[in-house]
Parts: structure tokens; C-alpha cells; sequence
């Protein structure tokens, strides 16, 4: 079954956002937040997507959302699809899916970490992943800065030089006529 | 703190209850001393050539400069042939190479497994990442300056610095010790009070005793 064939399967079952297709065999569909888990068990036991690729999320700093990237793969058929759902940035807050695969606990565990975002349920969900000992904004949000969080906490050797690569490279070939 | 480190109340098999304070009950107050050098310089200085001729290795890889010891330990550079070797435990190793860059979570095991090593013991920080960040210096989770949170006797430059230049730092750091200037445990129990609050500083979750021995 080809991606339209799948997304028009799909769209007579539940109410669907857009459809992208990336190759014959990699699809991503938006849909809203509270359609989520009933399709991907609809997904998981109907249509053959039996595993858990993973699950990541990309902070929207200027649009105020995170999108949640659940990536599922047909093994029989070798294709990929991807559900995307957009959250309020807000109040970051998801339906765990960790009974459909047990293996999203930990990809949630590490979202709640990195973003912040809140899966209520899902087991062991506040225990620290990662970092150890972190008190900052969950440090893969657009809105931490890194930079400036590494300046403060570990102190620098004086010395360091730093170019622009793109100037450094010029002077490097062309020397002074680079200039001009 | 751990659960298991917290102050707690026990019961004995004969049945008493007892009040336990793990960090305190468990472990050693006592801090690290520094070590008088032999009483003639004689001894000393033979002391030190044997020390310069075994440097054994924690087999600790702290980053991806651990793939540089691989070639080391095997005949191609075969380091063995120096005196140098590889060892699994801190108590019976005398050379910590810190390789590669240092997260804020690897440097708390770091810390406990340099202070479980005996002394005179050495460390040697292998890659730009451990002298002033190299690529990390930007990053929310690596330390930039081993030697804020250890003493550190040879850096060796590169990022990844090939076996040749490993060899030539450990030639390096033989010619140091046995010049007797190799005084990094010595450093470590004079300045305990400064290398502690830099590493409390990074590490927010301290839950083990201020000196692992």
C-alpha cells in the first residue's frame, strides 16, 4: 500500500492534518493531540506498524509549540510512517503511550528531561535520565542558552582565539586581495 | 542524596535499632595528606626512576579519546615496551589519562576513582577538550579546565591526538617524575579545600563523602 492509499485508509477512521510525502516509503501525517493513541494502536494492530522507531520532539520557540514526532516502521512492508502532533509550549503535556510500547517510557523519560514535557503515567517519568543534579530550564529548549550557561559555570583558559571560518579561509587563500 | 545515604534508623539481626548516617558511619573523615619526599635525595631520586618506569593506567575512558588507547595497548605502538600498562582497578594504578572531553556527570566518577588511586599518582589530560573545552566549549555539560577540578601534570594537544603523541607525552611526563616534579597528589592534598569547592560547584548532586579513599 503506497502513502496516499494508507492516509486515505486512515481518513476514513479519524480526522487527519496534512499528509507529507517524503518518499514512496516515508510519510508524515499531522494530526491533533487527543487522536494520537487511538492511532497508533489502530496503526500497530490493523495496519502492520509494529515498531517504535522513536519518538522525538523540536521546540516551535516562535509558533509557542513543540511537535512530538512518533516514527513507526512496517516491517513486512518496509515503509515508515511519521504521526506528528503540535502542544502548546505553555503547558507541555502528552498522553503517555508507554502501554502500547514499553519502550516510549524511556523516550518520554528523556523528553520530560530535555523539554520538559509532562507524559502523566508514564513509569519512572521524574527520575533523572541523563544529567545529573539539574536545577536550569531543561537545557534542549530553544530558550536556554547554552552559551551563556557554560560561561557562568566553567571557567574559561585565556588564550582561546576564535575566527569566523568563512573570513579566516579567505585571508588564508587570498591573503590582503581577499579584502578588496 | 541517594536513599541509601540518607540518615536512617536499622534494625540489628538481634534486634536493636540503631541510627545509621551512611556518609559518616561508612567512610573515612579523614582528608588526603601530603607525602614527605624519602629522607635522602638519593633514595628519592631511585624511587623516582622506578616510578617513571611502571606507569600503569586506569582503564578509565572518559571520552572518545579512550579509541586512541587501543592502538597503544596493541603491537603496532605496543606501549608495553615503555613500562606502561593497562590496569582495571584505581587501587592499582598510578596514571588517571583523562581522554577527551569531561562531562559534568563522568567527572564525579572521575573524581572518586583519582582519590581511590594511590599515591603519587598522575594524571594526564589528552585532547583540546580537557585543556580549555576544544569543540565543547559552548556545551551546558562539559567541564573546560581539568586542571580547576584536578591536578594535572602533561596535557597533550590534538583533537584526537595520534598514539605517537601519546607516547611522546608519557616520555614527557617520565622525564617529569623523574625530576621529582611531579607533585600532583602532593597538590591535590595541599589545595583540597579550592579543588573541592570547584568540583561541588559543577556538580550539584554531591552524594558521596568529600574524600573517596
Amino acid at each position: 500500500m503506497g502513502m496516499q492509499a494508507l492516509y486515505d485508509t486512515l481518513k476514513q477512521r479519524f480526522p487527519l492534518g496534512e499528509l507529507t510525502v517524503q518518499r514512496d516509503n516515508l510519510a508524515f501525517i499531522t494530526v491533533e493531540a487527543v487522536r494520537l493513541y487511538p492511532l497508533l494502536r489502530y496503526l500497530r494492530d490493523h495496519e502492520g506498524f509494529s515498531h517504535l522507531v522513536l519518538l522525538t520532539a523540536v521546540d516551535w520557540l516562535e509558533d509557542k509549540q513543540f511537535q512530538l514526532t512518533y516514527l513507526l516502521h512496517n516491517r513486512p512492508n518496509c515503509q515508515d510512517v511519521g504521526i506528528r502532533v503540535m502542544i502548546p509550549r505553555d503547558k507541555p503535556e502528552m498522553e503517555s503511550i508507554h502501554d502500547l510500547w514499553a519502550a516510549a517510557a524511556t523516550y518520554q523519560r528523556e523528553l520530560h528531561e530535555m523539554f520538559g514535557i509532562d507524559f502523566p503515567g508514564s513509569p519512572r517519568l521524574t527520575e533523572e535520565f541523563i544529567l545529573e543534579g539539574w536545577h536550569d530550564t531543561p537545557p534542549y529548549r530553544r530558550d536556554f542558552d547554552t552559551l551563556e550557561y557554560a560561561r557562568e559555570t566553567y571557567r574559561d583558559r585565556p588564550g582561546r582565539e576564535t575566527r569566523d571560518p568563512a573570513a579566516h579561509m579567505k585571508q588564508q587563500l587570498y591573503g590582503d586581495k581577499g579584502n578588496v | 542524596m541517594k536513599e541509601e545515604l540518607l540518615k536512617r534508623v536499622v534494625k540489628t539481626p538481634d534486634g536493636q535499632e540503631i541510627e545509621v548516617e551512611p556518609l559518616l558511619d561508612y567512610y573515612c573523615q579523614e582528608g588526603p595528606t601530603v607525602q614527605p619526599p624519602a629522607y635522602t635525595a638519593i633514595i628519592e631520586k631511585l624511587f623516582n626512576w622506578a616510578r617513571s618506569e611502571s606507569l600503569w593506567i586506569l582503564g578509565f575512558g572518559t571520552g572518545c579519546g579512550a579509541i586512541e588507547m587501543r592502538p597503544l595497548m596493541t603491537p603496532r605502538f605496543d606501549a608495553y615496551r615503555y613500562g606502561i600498562q593497562w590496569r582495571p582497578t584505581p587501587r592499582q594504578s598510578n596514571l588517571f589519562v583523562i581522554s577527551g572531553y569531561l562531562s559534568v556527570k563522568t567527572l564525579k566518577r572521575v573524581i572518586r576513582s583519582y582519590e581511590q588511586m594511590q599515591g603519587p599518582k598522575y594524571v594526564v589530560g589528552l585532547g583540546s577538550c580537557t585543556i580549555n573545552g576544544g569543540m565543547y566549549w559552548d556545551s551546558y555539560n562539559t567541564i573546560k579546565r581539568l586542571d580547576d577540578y584536578l591536578p594535572v601534570d602533561v596535557y597533550i594537544a590534538g583533537c584526537m591526538p595520534r598514539p605517537e603523541a601519546l607516547l611522546a607525552g608519557f616520555e614527557e611526563l617520565k622525564k617529569i617524575i623523574r625530576a621529582g616534579k611531579a607533585e600532583g597528589a602532593n597538590k591535590y592534598a595541599e589545595n583540597f579545600e579550592w579543588y573541592k569547592a570547584n568540583q561541588k560547584s559543577v556538580i550539584h548532586d554531591w552524594d558521596m563523602p568529600d574524600y573517596n579513599w
